[in-house]
């Protein structure tokens, strides 16, 4: 069903890819809808197909059948209103944490002046206020990443897609930036699809938890977390958290490559 | 402060190793025409320094190979950007530029006189000629260097091609392309005085071959000085333009202290 308020609208994606040795199913029969505002996950383990499907989301790769559809219209190669956060930041260098958020305004011959003002409230608002004239090279790995979704955020997109950003993180790195996450999202209210190979994670962070199982890689259950926000840390220790993560872990019994 | 004992060090070595020559060349009676002592070279220096001997023909070997360097740069870089863009294009060409590069050019100096004469072009032709492969390969490689991650962000920014290659590829190329400029720096030195001794009316390296053939070897010893000063200060020139653009770079950061040497094609 696809809504008026439905952002993405996912129907029968499916994937194959040619290999010498014969062709791999890495989707198959995916389908799903993201509302408007909405903060979606998907999790499963390393090889399901969700970076497939995440790239197949940013117009990156094209879909073997099926379609995705963006504020109801086919994704078929990049767009200008997705944002997206990889694993790594992804930052050049040679450009000022500034000139790094402000990437996708450079490429897309937007106006600088305006967004520069945008761009140092989205910095202001992951925290990073006064270090726009750093290098990226200057900061730490956490902050690397605050400024990867900042530039994610800066041209106003539909839609944000996050494929393990914070999988490269040490564990206290990575629990403050989802609470960091969390706040930004409550302040703004983007629609977000947050890729992720943790259950907690998953939990923590979305509305809905879609669990993917691989070969080939499908969405085997949608699984909502009707928890109130802001949700605090110690929610791992709740009990309505720790049934939601059981239900998630339930799919993964035989498999291997998730965190619990 | 330790600075300042660290050069007098440096001046003392430099005084003790020409004086352990001049003492040696003197003791063992070094004929002047095998080996001159320091001295003679010195005085050889000075004389040509009065009759601006040295000053004119230093000019017309500059000239050379800063001429030389920029054409087979240009050339270099133009070429290397058309074979890192389209593999088809390196997959028709690549072959003869291995042939060629692994020719020793120098052994060209000879037809590339009898081609361009005995003036400027020839020796320009002879330093572009051997300073354009190790941009070449540089180019291709440092333009084929770029991230993939860092492709898929622009890509997915829904980025040209033009703009990819503006904002990511030749920026992620200027470490390469710096390191080949340096080594070309120092190979058209290389290429301009070999076509001067091949047949040259002026320049340094004429200069040279006709001291030898005067068996005037303290002179000979003086040009050789200005040739490595020359070279020094071009490598040095090219080294704080690298520290400049490339401040970013991880290895710019980690070894940032000395000339680097190079081996002579």
């Amino acid at each position: 069903m696809a809504g008026i308020a439905d952002v993405i609208a996912v129907k029968d994606l499916r994937k194959e890819y040619q290999t010498p040795r014969g062709s791999v199913v890495a989707l198959e029969d995916v389908g799903f809808t993201v509302r408007e505002g909405e903060f979606v996950a998907i999790v499963g383990p390393s090889g399901c197909g969700k970076s497939t499907l995440l790239k197949i989301l940013a117009g990156l790769l094209p879909a073997t059948r099926g379609e995705v559809r963006l504020r109801d219209v086919a994704i078929t190669g990049p767009r200008r209103d997705i944002g997206v956060v990889f694993q790594s930041p992804v930052l050049f260098p040679w450009r000022t944490v500034l000139d790094n958020v402000l990437l996708p305004v450079d490429v897309q011959r937007l106006e600088r002046n305006g967004s520069t003002s945008r761009a140092l409230d989205l910095l202001a608002l992951v925290g990073l206020r006064g270090f726009e004239h750093r290098y990226p090279w200057e900061l730490s790995g956490g902050m690397q990443q605050r400024v990867a979704i900042t530039r994610a955020l800066v041209h106003n997109p539909a839609m944000l897609l996050m494929d393990e950003p914070f999988g490269a993180l040490d564990a206290m790195t990575r629990d403050a930036l989802n609470l960091e996450l969390q706040r930004i999202w409550l302040e703004r209210r983007e629609t977000i699809v947050f890729i992720t190979h943790s259950i907690p994670e998953a939990v923590f962070l979305a509305d809905r938890v879609f669990v993917m199982t691989p070969r080939p890689g499908h969405i085997a259950e949608e699984v909502a977390v009707p928890i109130a926000r802001p949700r605090s840390l110690d929610l791992a220790a709740a009990p309505e958290f720790a049934d939601i993560v059981r239900r998630i872990r339930a799919h993964f019994r035989s498999t291997s490559g998730v965190d619990a | 402060m330790n600075a300042w004992r660290d050069t007098a060090v440096r001046l003392v070595l430099l005084v003790a190793s020409l004086a352990l020559w001049e003492a040696a060349v003197r003791a063992l009676r070094v004929p002047a025409f095998i080996l001159p002592p320091p001295s003679e070279i010195g005085a050889a220096l000075y004389r040509g320094a009065l009759t601006g001997i040295y000053v004119r023909n230093l000019w017309i070997t500059l000239a050379e190979t800063l001429l030389g360097f920029s054409l087979g740069s240009v050339v270099a870089f133009v070429l290397g950007t058309a074979l890192a863009a389209s593999r088809r294009t390196e997959y028709f060409l690549y072959p003869y530029i291995v042939m060629f590069q692994s020719m020793p050019k120098v052994a060209l100096a000879p037809l590339i006189v009898v081609w361009f004469g005995l003036g400027l072009t020839s020796k320009v032709v002879s330093a572009a000629l051997i300073a354009f492969f190790p941009l070449l390969v540089n180019t291709i490689v440092g333009l084929r260097s770029a991230d993939e991650e860092r492709i898929d962000l622009m890509r997915s920014l829904a980025a040209s091609e033009l703009q990819i290659f503006r904002m990511l590829r030749l920026p992620s190329a200027l470490p390469f392309i710096m390191a080949g400029l340096e080594v070309a720096m120092v190979f058209s030195l290389v290429g301009a005085i070999v076509a001067e001794f091949v047949g040259a009316e002026a320049g340094l390296g004429m200069l040279i071959q006709s001291r030898n053939y005067s068996m005037d070897v303290a002179g000979e010893f003086a040009i050789l000085f200005i040739l490595a000063v020359m070279g020094l200060v071009l490598n040095t020139i090219l080294v704080s333009i690298r520290r400049r653009v490339l401040f970013w770079d991880a290895s710019q950061k980690a070894a940032s202290t000395g000339a680097s040497l190079r081996g002579g094609p």
